[in-house]
């Protein structure tokens, strides 16, 4: 089935949406996407319909409940092709994920002289739980570099892969250059000095196949907002030997078996990890979202997304005096930029007037800025619902805030 | 774009194309970093301060154009003011910035940064120096990181 973007867009109630009296040019979607609405339907039937806990009570509606948030399990367990659904945690985004790890396995199994070992392109949030379980353990965080390319620099990878390395934590797709990442090798290199390997794929898995027994990733993390679904909800993957053997992150209700004055058992994976009543509405929509990525397919968005990418690309290299961060030749649907002549905010009020979402900022990643030398980028990411009409009305904003700004 | 290009108009673009005492000042006694963590933008704002009195003051950084302008002006009108001078127009600056009220009186200059109210997420850009300034004039200690987080 050819792909028909505007059949696509006709889903998403807010794209319908002006902005300063123009029709909104969302491109920052890397930071959060639109919902269709099924997705919007799935979360508001749940609550005017079958609204109940789960897990917990013997009545009608709080079966349905439970047996609408289990069944996401089995829908992420399949997207991701992880063979047990025991594999699979519902946390509220890919922060609480990586936190859960760095402290649930980081806390328990570093020691000082342990290296963990992350890259120069992370978000803060697959950096900063590292950093904190560095500081409580008396481990080390060493840094992958990157070329100027904004690709790894995996050409002396036993510089970082040591026997001391005990935990290697990377992102799949890097939220500012867009650039993929050699997961496979990374993790081979990582597993072959006996590391743990966390993968984050918050901007990987809402644009492209992913696929764990493939990576042979033990962890990987991403978040529901990026791919359609609500906010709120995101998954941890993890083999089960290993969730098995981690102590609880939080305690509470859900996540115990027995409890008694003085001591507790613990709930079997992934439960033991779900402590509290779960973002059940959230989870119903992300099964939502889910069914939506399911039915346009990977292979379709993909392609869509490469040749919208290609054509952004195209378009900016025709603009003087615009540098383009890195060079990838894997990438996904991200691109940050700079212009000589204005500042990545004074671009991105002047785009907003427009109708033009961009970001402009740090995108979360400090030590990548002070590695490019800039304070700050504009970022442009697409999604399945962009069009090329979209990208020209971005184009022809940038060139005409060049024109304003330098007179 | 209109109201937007109209807070850009000449003076602002003017000043942040070629900012005024914008150089690192030789015999500065006090030295402060402006950081706003949110946008990136880094000043350095070097004063000489005698007995009170603002003798110079210069900067250098990096911004966006409404903070570089800001950084601009201020450094035009705060040389020879007093330290409790220079807390007055800060005050009275940074209310119009979040109101858009002003007396031109008083604002002179400055009042070209008045439609920044319009734009919240902006407010910060145009007060990041003023607040650098006055309260590394305010403290005692000679050097300084002000962030605006
Ligand atoms: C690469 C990457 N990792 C992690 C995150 C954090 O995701 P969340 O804020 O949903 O937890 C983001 C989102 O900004 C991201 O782009």
């Amino acid at each position: 089935m050819p792909f028909d973007v505007q059949k696509v867009r006709a889903d998403f109630p807010n794209l319908r949406q002006q902005v300063h009296g123009k029709p909104l040019v969302y491109l920052d979607n890397a930071a959060t996407t639109h919902k269709p609405q099924s997705v919007i339907n799935a979360v508001s039937n749940f609550y005017s319909k079958y609204n109940a806990n789960v897990h917990r009570a013997l009545y009608q509606q709080a079966a349905e409940a439970t047996e609408a948030y289990e069944a996401v399990r089995d829908k992420v367990a399949q997207l991701i092709n992880a063979p047990d659904r025991r594999s699979i945690v519902f946390t509220s985004g890919t922060t609480e994920s990586i936190n859960l790890l760095a402290y649930a396995w980081g806390r328990h199994n570093l020691r000082p002289g342990d290296e963990i070992l992350v890259t120069e392109m992370e978000h803060h949030s697959n950096l900063i739980p590292w950093q904190l379980a560095a500081r409580d353990t008396g481990a080390t965080l060493r840094y992958i570099p990157i070329r100027d390319d904004g690709t790894l620099d995996l050409e002396n990878p036993e510089q970082y892969f040591t026997d001391k390395t005990k935990l290697v934590a990377f992102t799949h797709q890097s939220n500012v250059f867009g650039a993929i990442n050699p997961a496979r090798q990374i993790i081979e290199l990582a597993h072959a000095v006996g590391a743990i390997t966390v993968v984050d794929a918050a901007q990987s898995v809402p644009h492209m196949a992913v696929d764990v027994v493939e990576l042979d990733c033990d962890f990987l993390a991403f978040s529901g907002h990026k791919m359609l679904g609500p906010t709120g909800v995101g998954v941890l993957y993890g083999k089960p030997e290993l969730l098995e053997q981690m102590s609880p992150f939080f305690g509470g209700g859900e996540m115990i078996r027995t409890v008694t004055m003085e001591k507790s058992t613990w709930a079997e994976i992934p439960w033991k990890f779900e402590a509290g009543t779960p973002k059940i509405a959230q989870v119903i929509g992300l099964g939502a979202a889910i069914n939506y990525l399911n039915q346009l397919s990977y292979k379709t968005i993909g392609q869509y997304e490469q040749e919208l990418t290609d054509y952004t690309l195209a378009s900016l290299k025709d603009l003087d005096g615009l540098t383009i961060h890195g060079n990838p030749q894997q990438r996904g649907p991200v691109i940050s930029f700079n212009v000589d002549a204005v500042h990545p905010h004074d671009l991105a009020q002047f785009l907003d007037e427009e109708g033009v979402a961009i970001r402009a900022g740090h995108h979360c990643a400090q030590p990548l800025m002070q590695r490019l030398g800039v304070p700050a980028t504009s970022r442009v990411s697409i999604y399945l619902y962009n069009t090329k009409a979209e990208i020209d009305i971005f184009i022809e904003s940038i060139t005409n805030t060049i024109r304003f700004m330098t007179g | 774009m209109d109201k937007l290009r109209e807070l850009y108009q000449s003076m602002i673009l003017d000043h942040s194309q070629h900012p005024h005492n914008y150089k690192v000042l030789a015999g500065a006694n006090l030295t402060a970093d402006g950081h706003n963590p949110l946008c990136g933008d880094q000043i350095t704002i070097y004063i000489k301060v005698e007995n009170d009195l603002i003798k110079e003051i210069s900067f250098q950084g990096q911004g966006c154009a409404i903070s570089k302008a800001s950084t601009s002006i201020m450094t035009t009108i705060l040389k020879g003011k007093t330290v409790n001078e220079a807390q007055a127009i800060f005050i009275k600056f940074q209310h119009m910035i979040k109101s858009g009220e002003y007396d031109i009186e008083e604002m002179g200059k400055l009042a070209v940064l008045a439609g920044v109210h319009k734009y919240p997420v902006r407010v910060k850009c145009a007060i990041l120096p003023w607040h650098t300034a006055v309260n590394s004039l305010k403290s005692t200690d000679q050097s300084e990181v002000f962030s605006t987080e």
